[in-house]
């Protein structure tokens, strides 16, 4: 089984340097690049079927599409990697930042390159100080031997790139937050259209892409799009990085073919259940997904299959819940936080996530009542997409909804009992 | 005013950017690096080396969770509060350092040692529960482990407090 996201990866090992990384034929997907038309790298991705690996799963060649070519092309263009990373559950981009700083370099040039911008910046997350520590480094590393600047490799095309560590709020990773952001603003969402790959950064056009997006590029290039097709088990190119955790026991996080099947990650690679806990659901992926019960446990891991499944592919890590953790409990950790990290700009999202929050905690505490149950519900449905001006309150409602329908004798018990059940007398 | 060194540092990253004013969260957390948090004056310092209302600064101050107002203690514990950290035991740890420290979350310890807050999911799920202590992730913690770290930091105060006697 290939690995190429993960292939120079070793955990608590230092990452390979520049020099290293040339050895395992690093940049060789670039040079090779430089030599085709960006109209050639938007048409392999095209075919490599990669689809975007921040959560929505938009066809990444589709997105670069939309972006202005030709020397009549607004100038300058940005390219932003989304390394904030601050979904709860998700952990995966952290592992290719300080693992293979190299790699995602290489990926954010060519794609720079295909869409033709002239800036690129790195978005990253406060928290990840190694990170941030290593990817500089290797931005230096880069700058010195010609990859990036002026003329790369002796070529006509030119990048810089900057590395951007923010200062800490979930919402500067949705895509329009994060150019208000960069661009030192509070981090509200813009409404759209106009789309970024038009009027983006400084109102230019601008591509933001996530990390483990970006880490495929220089694969497909150097190899091809019909290999990176054949690394998938469906339609979506590529492998995944899929994480779990809860008390499976083996945490983690791996790298397999796009479209593994949920029962064997958990199984296999997770290792099941630890002694004396019952897997009773799932988050498939991260904190804003719809839950999955035991009867989904053999849906491929790829977009449509779980969106088929009444979920969502999101980040592909999953977030087990077990036979002694309060269901209702964990969905006021989790509207808690989105209830915190709501921006504060539309009135149903910040007003109904905190409402939504105070209903669960008063069951967790006792003070529950029959009606609680269709209030909540109705907060799903006002939280649902169209209602808000970016979709983290639909994230926020999917967990919620999801639960509702999946744990509702957990969730009367709380109001009969006037009690959690779990929580010790 | 700002020393000569945060300004040398703004002024750095201000390369990155088109204009003064995308650089205000990275010279925010310059001063605060400098400064252990940003006060009004803070605010001030930089509204004026920027060339923006103090006012406006003010608001994107607010808005990053990671940006202090107010002062913190020398060590900022960040406990992880979300999902997978909670599944793992976050409450009977959140239990824990606050009995050992004497202090409640949001709180910093009388001898301006530590201050404790939770914190957002750190992004390292798979060995929760997490913690940060100042740019340090601590992993796969429980009680015991929590008690280790917290004397390692003691240790590393006293021998530093020998030092400054040994050099007096
Ligand atoms: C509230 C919110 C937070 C998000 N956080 C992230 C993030 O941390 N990293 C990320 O890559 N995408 C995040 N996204 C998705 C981005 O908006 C965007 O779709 C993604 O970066 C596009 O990259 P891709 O096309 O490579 O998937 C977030 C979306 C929302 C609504
Ligand atoms: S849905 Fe929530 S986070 Fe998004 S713009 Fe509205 S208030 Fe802000
Ligand atoms: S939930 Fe605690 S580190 Fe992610």
């Amino acid at each position: 089984m290939e690995t190429p996201l993960t292939h120079n990866i070793s955990p608590g090992r230092e990452p390979p340097d520049l020099a290293q990384y040339e050895k395992a034929g690093g940049y060789g997907a670039l040079r090779k690049a430089l030599g085709m038309a960006p109209a050639e790298i938007q048409a392999a991705v095209k075919e490599s079927n990669l689809r975007g690996r921040g959560g929505a799963g938009f066809p990444t060649a589709q997105k670069w599409s939309f972006v202005p070519m030709g020397d009549d092309a607004p100038r300058p263009k940005y390219l932003v990697c989304n390394a904030d990373e601050m979904e709860p559950g998700t952990f995966k981009d952290r592992m290719l930042l300080e693992g293979d700083p190299h790699q995602l370099i290489e990926g954010i040039i060519i794609s720079a390159y295909a869409i033709q911008a002239d800036v690129a910046y790195v978005f990253l997350r406060w928290a990840y100080k190694l990170a941030a520590r290593r990817v500089e480094r290797a931005i230096v590393e880069a700058y010195r031997h010609g990859y990036l600047g002026k003329n790369i490799l002796g070529s006509a095309y030119s990048l810089e790139m900057h590395l951007h560590v923010s200062a800490g709020r979930y919402i500067c990773g949705e895509e329009t937050a994060l150019l208000n952001a960069l661009e030192g603003k509070r981090a509200n969402p813009r409404a759209k259209p106009p789309y970024p790959q038009v009027s983006g950064l400084w109102g230019k056009p601008t591509i933001v892409n996530s990390v483990e997006t970006l880490c495929n590029v220089p694969h497909i290039v150097k190899q091809g799009a019909e290999w990176f097709r054949s690394l998938s088990r469906s339609d979506d190119g590529g492998t995944k990085l899929y994480g779990a955790s809860g008390r499976v026991k083996n945490p983690g996080l791996w790298e397999l073919p796009m479209g593994t099947p949920l029962r064997e990650i958990l199984e296999e690679h997770a290792g099941g259940m630890r002694d004396g806990y019952q897997f009773r659901g799932v988050l498939p992926g991260g904190a804003s997904t719809d839950f999955v019960t035991a009867e989904h446990l053999d849906v491929a891991m790829d977009f449509d299959s779980v969106q088929k499944a009444g979920s969502r592919l999101g980040t592909g890590t999953m977030i087990i819940l077990d036979d002694k953790t309060c269901p209702v409990g964990m969905l006021l950790n989790l509207e808690h936080f989105f209830a915190q990290e709501s921006c504060g700009w539309c009135t149903p999202c910040w007003s109904g996530l905190s409402w939504i929050e105070q209903i669960l905690q008063d069951m967790e505490e006792g003070r529950g009542r029959a009606s609680d149950l269709e209030l909540l519900e109705s907060h799903t449905r006002l939280l649902g997409p169209g209602h808000t001006f970016c979709a983290l309150a639909p994230g926020a409602a999917e967990p919620l909804q999801s639960g509702l329908k999946y744990f509702r004798d957990d969730f009367e018990r709380h109001i009969h009992e006037k009690r959690c059940p779990w929580s010790p007398t | 005013m700002l020393s000569e060194q945060e300004r040398k540092e703004i002024e750095a990253h201000a390369r990155h950017y088109p204009n003064n004013r995308a650089v205000c969260i990275e010279a925010l957390k310059i001063v605060q690096q400098h400064r252990g948090w940003v006060s009004n004056e803070g605010i001030a310092d930089v509204a004026e080396a920027l060339q923006m209302k103090p006012a406006e600064l003010e608001s994107v101050a607010t808005f990053y969770n990671m940006i202090f107002r107010k002062p913190v203690g020398k060590h900022v514990i960040l406990l992880c509060d979300s999902v997978s950290c909670w599944i793992m035991g976050y409450e009977r740890l959140r239990q824990h350092l606050g009995d050992r420290l004497g202090i409640r979350p949001g709180q910093t310890t009388a001898d301006g040692r530590f201050t404790l807050l939770p914190n957002v999911c750190l992004g390292a799920c798979d060995h929760a529960p997490v913690m940060m202590v100042d740019d340090a992730h601590y992993q796969d913690l429980d009680p015991a482990r929590i008690d280790q770290i917290l004397a390692s930091y003691q240790q590393e105060e006293e021998k530093s407090t020998d030092g400054n006697t040994a050099d007096a």
